[in-house]
Order: C-alpha cells, then sequence, then structure tokens
C-alpha cells in the first residue's frame, strides 16, 4: 500500500498537479442500451469489468442479471455464461451476487456508473495501461463485447468515447485524476 | 459368438483405425460451458459426417459419466434409435464432468476350411473360442476412449488413467476459443506418445464441400498445439499402434483416442 501512493504521487508530481495526491481519481462510464425493434425483447445481461495489460481482471465493476428468475435458484445465472469473456475471465470463479456490483437487468437507456479510485469495486489499480471491458448478452438476441483501452490513474481529466454496433449503443468513459 | 461379444464387435470394429476408415463415432453434448448447475443431453452416434445422425446409432453399454469428484453418475433417459443413442445427465455440482466410453478386446482373423473367419472379444474368450493353431492367424489387441468433457462454473482438473492413449490437457478442454492457440498432450498407458498423429474436423461437415481436417504431429513430449480458425464443435481423433500386447498371440495392439471438444467464439 505504501509502495503503491508513492508510485502513485509521481505523476500528479510531474504533470505539476495542484492536488496533492493522485487518490481521488474517478472513472464515470456512461453506456448505452439500445432501443430494438424486435418481436421478443428481454433486457441484456451486462458486464463491466477492468483488464490488465495482461488481459486479467483487475476489477468487477458491474454484472447485470436477471437475480430473481423464477424457477430454481440460480436460474438467472444460467445465461450467465453467455457473457462468454466475462464469465471466461471472471465470472466462473465468482459466487453470485457479488456485493456491490451485481445487480438487476436494465431497460434500454443511458445509464451511468461512477466508480471513485481507493473505493470498492474499483480498489485501488497500480498504475498502468487498462482495457474498460463492457459485454453485453440478449435472451433470444445476440451478444456484443466493446473495449475501452485507458491508462490509470489519469494525468488529466480526459473523455473517451467507443460505440457498440447492435447490443450496445454510445459509451463515453470520463477520467478524472 | 454370443449376443454381447457380437455387439462388442460391432462397436469395437468402429473403434478400430483400420476397420474405422469409413466411420466415425462421437458423443454429442447440449453444452460445454454452464454457469448454474443444469441438466444436459447427449447424443451418441457413428456416422461419415461430423455430427450428423445419418449411419448408426452408437452402443453405450459402456458410458461412464465421471463427476468432478471422481464419483459416477448414471445417464437418465437412455434411448437407443436407429440412428442415435441419447441420455440425459443431471449437473448438479461445481466442476468439470468427463463422459467417456472406453473399450478394449482382441481381434482374430484366420482360415478355416478356406473360408475368411473373423473374431472379436474379450483375452478370456479368446482363449476358449479362438483356435490356437488356426491358419493364417492374425491377432491384435485394441484399446479406445471415447470422450468430451462438460463444464459448470470453473473448470477442475481432470486425471488421466494411465491405460491407453489418453489427453492431458494443458490447455482445458472447457476452455477453448477461436483464435486462440490450446495444447494437449497425449499419453500412451501414461507415458507422454511422439509422433502421434492428431486430426480435428469441425462439424457441420455437410455444409461445406471440404472437410477442411486439421492435421498435427505430436512433439517428443507428445504435444500438439492447436491455433482454433473458428468456433464450432470439433471431432479430435488420434491413433497409434504399438506391440504392448496382454495376449501372447497378439502382435500389436492399436490405440484410440476421440474426443469431442467445443469451440467458442470470442
Amino acid at each position: 500500500m505504501r509502495n503503491w501512493i508513492h508510485v502513485a504521487s509521481v505523476p500528479a508530481l510531474l504533470g505539476g498537479a495542484v492536488g496533492s495526491q493522485a487518490m481521488a481519481a474517478d472513472l464515470a462510464v456512461k453506456l448505452e442500451i439500445p432501443r430494438l425493434n424486435v418481436a421478443e425483447y428481454h433486457r441484456p445481461y451486462v458486464a463491466v469489468w477492468l483488464e490488465r495489460a495482461d488481459q486479467s481482471v483487475a476489477a468487477n465493476l458491474a454484472v447485470w442479471y436477471d437475480q430473481k428468475s423464477k424457477g430454481a435458484e440460480g436460474a438467472g445465472s444460467k445465461w450467465l455464461k453467455d457473457l462468454r469473456q466475462w464469465w471466461r475471465k471472471s465470472g466462473r470463479e465468482l459466487q453470485m451476487p457479488l456485493d456491490g456490483v451485481s445487480g438487476a437487468t436494465r431497460p434500454a437507456g443511458e445509464h451511468q456508473l461512477g466508480f471513485s479510485d481507493g473505493k470498492a469495486p474499483l480498489g485501488r489499480l497500480a498504475p498502468g495501461d487498462y482495457t474498460l471491458m463492457i459485454e453485453a448478452a440478449r435472451e433470444v438476441g445476440g451478444r456484443e463485447l466493446v473495449k475501452v483501452p485507458l491508462t490509470w490513474p489519469p494525468k488529466a481529466a480526459q473523455t473517451l468515447k467507443a460505440a457498440g454496433q447492435h447490443e450496445l449503443g454510445a459509451i463515453s468513459v470520463e477520467l478524472k485524476p | 459368438m454370443n449376443r454381447i461379444a457380437r455387439l462388442l464387435a460391432c462397436v469395437a470394429a468402429a473403434t478400430l483405425p483400420l476397420a474405422a476408415q469409413a466411420h466415425h463415432y462421437w458423443l454429442l453434448p447440449s453444452s460445454t460451458v454452464l454457469s448454474a448447475p443444469q441438466w444436459i443431453t447427449v447424443d451418441a452416434a457413428v456416422s461419415n459426417d461430423m455430427f450428423q445422425f445419418n449411419h448408426n446409432a452408437l452402443n453405450v453399454d459402456a458410458l461412464a459419466i465421471v463427476a468432478p469428484d471422481g464419483s459416477r453418475l448414471a445417464p437418465e433417459n437412455l434411448g437407443k434409435g436407429k440412428l442415435r443413442s441419447t441420455f440425459d445427465v443431471n449437473l448438479a455440482k461445481p466442476g468439470t464432468y468427463r463422459l467417456e466410453v472406453v473399450r478394449g478386446g482382441v481381434r482374430a482373423t484366420w482360415k478355416a476350411d478356406g473360408q475368411p473367419k473373423r473374431w472379436m472379444g474379450n483375452a478370456e474368450a479368446f482363449a476358449k473360442e479362438v483356435p490356437a493353431d488356426a491358419e493364417g492367424l492374425d491377432v491384435s489387441e485394441s484399446a479406445s476412449r471415447l470422450e468430451t468433457f462438460v463444464t459448470v462454473g470453473a473448470p477442475s482438473a481432470l486425471k488421466t488413467t494411465g491405460r491407453g492413449l489418453e489427453l492431458a490437457p494443458v490447455t482445458h478442454p472447457n476452455d477453448l476459443f477461436a483464435g486462440e492457440t490450446a495444447t494437449f498432450q497425449f499419453l500412451a498407458d501414461g507415458k507422454p506418445a511422439a509422433g502421434v498423429e492428431v486430426t480435428l474436423v469441425r462439424g457441420e461437415s455437410r455444409y461445406r464441400n471440404q472437410l477442411d481436417e486439421l492435421k498435427f504431429t505430436t512433439d517428443k513430449d507428445g504435444r500438439v498445439a492447436v491455433k482454433w480458425p473458428q468456433a464450432g464443435m470439433y471431432w479430435l481423433d488420434a491413433d497409434l499402434e504399438d506391440d504392448k500386447v496382454t495376449v501372447k498371440a497378439a502382435k500389436r495392439r492399436t490405440l484410440s483416442y476421440t474426443a469431442t471438444l467445443e469451440v467458442l467464439p470470442q
């Protein structure tokens, strides 16, 4: 921990930042679930997580799935594997639900997520290059994975944009030092 | 020859590399990667075209379903049709399940009164039923393993038995993705099997003009590295012949390993 604070302070100092520490860095994610004109619509399962440069998972940020599916226990978790990359990278090792991370599926529209350095679920990340991964899978629909590369902690305020083609709409990632 | 021996002979014939040129045999699970305990259903058949039921049902009398903790599960709703056998399995616990059909036997050909004779059975029956001084007697042994894998939750380690030709996963068989390279090690009686030809055929071969077989040869450590060209259900076959026989009259042993592997898209 002491090590991290030391290292993380360096970019702030080099950048001549006025703030005394890099500890309060924020990561805000705006993601759009597109409105689809389909006969049978189900809200998509969505997972948002951060990967390190070696593709290992640094933090799970959000998992939206059907937690209250009727029927047998875990009926909704039956489809978590359709978030194929998330399932493989992280999901299959976890016990759902995930406190502070997982939640119910969300309707079409824009959704905002905010994360702060040092606080769950982001936690303290070692400085470096990361990829924000956003995966969506829809029952009787498609699946899509959007990747947004970023450097942490941010040296300056920054907005990164990306967009999905079918299961995800516009995505914007705001970084604040 | 009694009924069981004949049944054995039928199925074992399909497992022998020399006799199996025309037909492939396989297990086809309905799912290989699961995020919650649930039922799967499995088809078992013998056919030319991968995962198409167009020849014979596979005899699954020798089927074993090995749970992650090593215990055995019984198949449910087992049925045998003209073109396929089917069964259901309740995968109630997390980890990797191995579904296997392991067979072995002795095969003999000889001539009696100028007519060719064929025999297939176990070693004990061989001593009783095949005349030791038959004209042109040719005896071989076979050992075959057919399997597939299904994982609930995180994949668990798979143990090999040290008998026959086996696949020792380096890359877990339920962790295969298009564009990535998987490494498998082949063992013969538990020891690395070098120089074994391994063939892979992707399913749905009826929708293309070429088989598009992928062929690999195991290195000195018995390993192959397979880069998956695309997602799909793959049929893997490896065959080996050696002289490690248990029946004195046998000159050679044929070993075969066959598996169904699912490769997921990125």
